[in-house]
């Protein structure tokens, strides 16, 4: 990346450099950001609250602790764009949603505490998919996002406004969530990096849940290394959540020049068909880059990734049923008055939900039903073995496996809002790492149709970050 | 009635109209411990109404629970009392719809309690089944106003306290193996005196700290079972026994009336002494159970259960039965039951190491100690020296009863120097026997009576030897003379 012509870099890891050692204001680095999001955010709605005041007043908070000698940390005044379906304390937190309207939580997010802690700056809350329930970003209360590379088209989704923030230069770096991918496909179709860590290696602890056996908070950046920074200043250890896990942060920085002579890169021969010919082409690309740089390329079988979507479909709604039934107007949010308790329920909830959100808790409530619990549920926990296994298996012969991220490039908006299954299928070689609970990333690599960005996904095995981003760094070395 | 629940009518059988009942208890009760069961808040009954609270226990968006460790080692506490088997557990979320439920949903421990397979040991020595005793979190605490009693429906408006929500409870769940509503108070009475004696739970039923469900069906023995009515709101243990037996008649009175028992839900009203609707069967809720995605297996390991164990008490049936083996009671007396239950138990005890006598010992325990509570403050020593007169005869029961009030008003002292204060000295026997005789003549009447085997007749003799001798005469030994009198 290069420099600003105002001299102010555009990598987090570049700014953070500059910041700490006092070339570079927190100030103006701030105000660069800010005047970005001024000129278009207008356009392409990534945030649904920009927080400019707390930010400047931030940043000069940092200057001074430099120039006063002490260390502003490893993200030193570097803007960061946080999802707006993670508490920040004092500051509205929506899911953009209606029914959390008018809420502030009186807490932060561990993320949040781990991002002042590092000396980043919060620069705003972005929009998603009603409590990250969709792949475009269209499912927002507060109206659709933008993608920067073509805005006539969505950016993915959920976390759809913090890819959008990064692409559009609004910050260089993003936190986002992913459930079934919500990270790494608007990653992909915002020309991103977007990482979703092992399941419990970042806490979940003030990220308001979808699926909560599934959600994890990841980082999105324009590069490998920024994404490696931030993944190393929020992951680790915290008693705050019960399935985090043990241990230190992830050091996932240390080996982005190793390469990847010696890896071996699964290719999965029984991968589920439906991805477009400009996406196979860049993956096919893809495995021949690193087998020129070194890896070995070898097939492997996961026959139970194909099954990934209907059980998620099942496991996800059903968790969220459970998860979303706290909206209920009594003690925060919206509340519509009703002559009684049940129908204060259901009016408020009826009008609080948006459409996907209703669809998603009946999807749910039914497959927990008694009666049905065994045939949906019950079954689909075992697919979610059946696939555990299956990438178990697959990772004794190979030490990553290459995917897409995405099915196709960025698509227009409504082209899927009509049929809930088109947006699900986004979502077909996402989902199972959600499952297994393993990592997974997507990293640029070419353009597709259209001149636009094409996503390549690392997956590997449970706290294989390491290796991931071994991968996805010499992907991105070789980009065109 | 003793606290201590029923002692010779436990084991009678209870059958009306030649049915019998057969009854299975799930009793609440909240856990003793600093904190709640999956955050940082106090556990503090009392406090002022949402003082106690935080974001997980008020469910806000994106908290999480974190398994209390105390909460923990308090189940498998009891679980251990109970002689269950403790074992790798999970929790589950119950999902449904109320004000007072934060989250809509309870975390509760569901197919993988942490105890399971135990039993309860009546003081009459019947045994009751211990199917399991899970974890869960209590719910948040409703007070309805305006309306009629103090009911949801009808009211104008609702308050609702979130201290209590998230207090960490334990769910004994007994087999159904009580078969009469004795049987059910003396469990109760047992399982509150296991709990207290533990440190498990205050076990207070009037702070609701300890909470009673009643699962009562009837049939005629031998027969399957029936359908059950679970009877909610059972506040007392004399409720417990009143309830069941209000429920098991009106079961009855359906069946001989030809009409079916339907599956309830019924609520005790303690005013009417009857049971009431609350809902059937049909309109029960589908709780939807889930394994709880925020929390881990609970998988203790045998050397921390080793150390509970090793930190259990003296359990009041073992209790009971080294004092009944001291005295020479039957381990299921009242004055055993009282005294244990009062915890004096070793008290009684200690008066006998000092050379006391243990029955005259565990008589006064009982008696004149009812309202002092754990720590009579009479030196066992004093009250050994009290009784040690006693069977010498130096003193007589009523005599001694005196001194004893003198000790206990005085935190201890001498008894024989009360007794000489107070100007008693042993009646010998020829100064009694005068009495008797003195009586005889002055009461023929009685004495025809009594001689005529009308036992009531002795009432009036006592009375005028004890009018005589002024309060002093052992009225055993007066009752003794009389019988030798007694011709044939």
């Amino acid at each position: 990346m290069v420099d600003d012509p105002d001299g102010i870099p555009t990598t987090a890891a570049d700014i953070a450099w500059g910041v700490r050692n006092g070339i570079t204001k927190a100030a103006d680095v701030v105000e660069r950001h800010l005047g970005e999001i001024e000129r278009r955010d207008g356009e392409i709605h990534a945030f649904n609250l920009v927080l400019a005041e707390a930010a400047r007043a931030r940043a000069a908070e940092i200057d001074e602790r430099v120039s006063l000698g002490h260390d502003a940390g490893p993200l030193a005044g570097v803007p960061v764009a946080v999802k707006d379906n993670m508490c920040t304390r004092g500051v509205p937190t929506t899911c953009s949603s209606k029914i959390l309207e008018g809420w502030t939580p009186p807490y932060d997010a561990t993320i949040v505490t781990r991002l002042n802690e590092a000396g980043a700056i919060i620069v705003g809350k972005t929009n998603l998919d009603e409590f990250a329930m969709g792949s475009s970003t269209e499912n927002s209360a507060f109206g659709a996002t933008r993608n920067p590379h073509d805005t006539a088209r969505v950016p993915g989704g959920s976390s759809g406004g913090s890819a959008a923030a990064v692409a559009a230069n609004f910050a260089p770096l993003a936190l986002g969530s992913d459930t079934g991918g919500s990270i790494r496909q608007p990653a992909a179709l915002c020309g991103v990096v977007g990482v979703k860590p092992t399941y419990g290696a970042v806490s979940r602890y003030g990220l308001v849940a979808f699926a909560s056996s599934l959600d994890q908070i990841g980082p999105l950046a324009h590069t490998v290394n920024d994404a490696a920074l931030l993944l190393e200043a929020i992951s680790g250890h915290d008693p705050m959540d019960s399935t985090s896990i043990a241990g230190g942060p992830l050091d996932v920085s240390r080996g982005l020049d190793f390469g990847v002579a010696g890896l071996r890169i699964g290719r999965i021969t029984d991968l589920p068909e439906g991805a477009d010919p400009d996406v196979t082409a860049r993956l096919d690309e893809a495995f021949d880059a690193l087998r020129a740089a070194g890896a070995e390329i070898v097939d492997v079988r996961v026959p139970a990734f194909t099954y990934g979507l209907t059980a998620y479909y099942l496991i996800a709604p059903a968790e969220a049923s459970s998860n979303l039934a706290r909206y209920d107007g009594v003690r925060y949010g919206l509340r519509v008055d009703a002559p009684d308790t049940n129908a204060m329920y259901l009016a408020t909830r009826t009008e609080g939900f948006g459409d996907e959100v209703k669809r998603r808790i009946m999807l749910g409530t039914y497959a927990l039903s008694a009666g049905y619990y065994d045939a949906y549920y019950g079954r689909a926990l075992k697919v979610r073995r059946r696939i555990a296994d299956d990438f178990a298996a697959a990772y004794e012969s190979c030490d990553a496996l290459l995917t897409p991220s995405s099915p196709s490039v960025a698509f227009h908006h409504g082209d899927k809002t009509s049929d809930p299954m088109q947006m699900y299928l986004c979502d077909t070689y996402t989902i199972p790492s959600n499952l297994s609970g393993e990592p997974g990333m997507s990293v640029p690599f070419g353009t597709g149709d259209a001149g636009l960005p094409v996503g390549v996904q690392v997956l590997a095995p449970a706290l294989g970050e390491p290796v991931m981003f071994r991968v996805a760094a010499e992907l991105e070395r070789r980009a065109t | 009635m003793s606290g201590a629940g029923g002692t010779a009518a436990a084991t009678a059988a209870w059958a009306h109209e030649g049915y019998e009942m057969v009854v299975g208890l799930e009793v609440h009760v909240e856990l003793a411990t600093r904190t709640k069961l999956f955050s940082g808040s106090p556990n503090r009954f009392g406090d002022e109404p949402n003082t106690n609270i935080d974001p997980v226990t008020l469910g806000l968006p994106g908290a999480l629970p974190v398994l209390n460790r105390q909460a923990v080692e308090l189940a498998i506490k009891l679980g251990l009392a109970l002689n269950c088997r403790v074992q790798r557990s999970t929790f589950a979320r119950k999902n449904y719809f109320y004000p007072d439920m934060p989250k809509a949903y309870q975390i509760s421990q569901y197919d993988e309690p942490i105890s399971v397979d135990g039993w309860l040991d009546l003081p009459d020595g019947f045994r009751v089944g211990i199917e399991r005793a899970h974890m869960e979190e209590d719910t948040g605490k409703s007070t309805h106003v305006g309306g009629a009693g103090g009911r949801i429906h009808g009211s104008e408006h609702s308050l609702i306290d979130f201290n209590r929500a998230g207090v960490p409870l334990v769910e004994i769940v007994s087999r159904p193996d009580i078969r009469t509503p004795e049987q059910a108070k003396a469990y109760v009475s047992e399982l509150r005196a296991i709990l207290v004696a533990t440190g498990v739970s205050d076990a207070k039923m009037e702070e609701g700290s300890m909470r009673v469900d009643a699962n009562v069906s009837v049939r005629r023995p031998g027969d399957a079972l029936g359908t059950r009515c679970e009877i909610k709101n059972v506040n007392s243990v004399r409720s417990v026994g009143r309830a069941i037996e209000y429920e098991a008649r009106r079961q009855i009175a359906m069946i001989d009336a030809g009409e079916p028992v339907v599956q309830q839900t019924r609520h005790w009203n303690e005013n009417d002494g009857k049971t009431h609707t609350l809902r059937s069967k049909e309109d029960a809720d589908d709780y939807r159970y889930f394994l709880e995605p925020d929390l881990v297996v609970v998988d203790p390991d045998p050397e921390w259960i080793e150390r509970v164990r090793g930190s259990l008490p003296v359990l009041p049936a073992a209790r009971r039965t080294r004092l009944a083996e001291a005295t020479g009671q039957a381990a299921d007396s009242e004055a055993v039951l009282v005294v244990v239950e009062r915890g004096q138990d070793s008290y009684v005890l200690a008066v006998g190491a000092a050379d006391g006598d243990l029955g005259r010992a565990l008589v006064h325990v009982k008696e004149a100690f009812a309202e002092q509570g754990d720590a009579p403050a009479v030196p066992a020593a004093d009250l050994a020296k009290l009784t040690r007169l006693e069977v010498a005869g130096t003193l007589t029961a009523t005599q001694a009863k005196q001194v004893l009030a003198a000790l206990v008003e005085r935190g201890g002292g001498d008894a024989e120097a009360i007794a000489a204060a107070k100007g008693f000295e042993a009646l010998d026997t020829s100064e009694l026997e005068a009495m008797v005789d003195a009586a005889i003549a002055a009461q023929p009447d009685a004495w025809e009576k009594f001689c005529a085997g009308e036992g009531k007749a002795m009432g009036a003799l006592v009375g005028e030897v004890m009018k005589a001798s002024r309060g002093q005469a052992d009225g055993k030994l007066v009752s003794r003379l009389f019988n030798q009198r007694k011709p044939g």
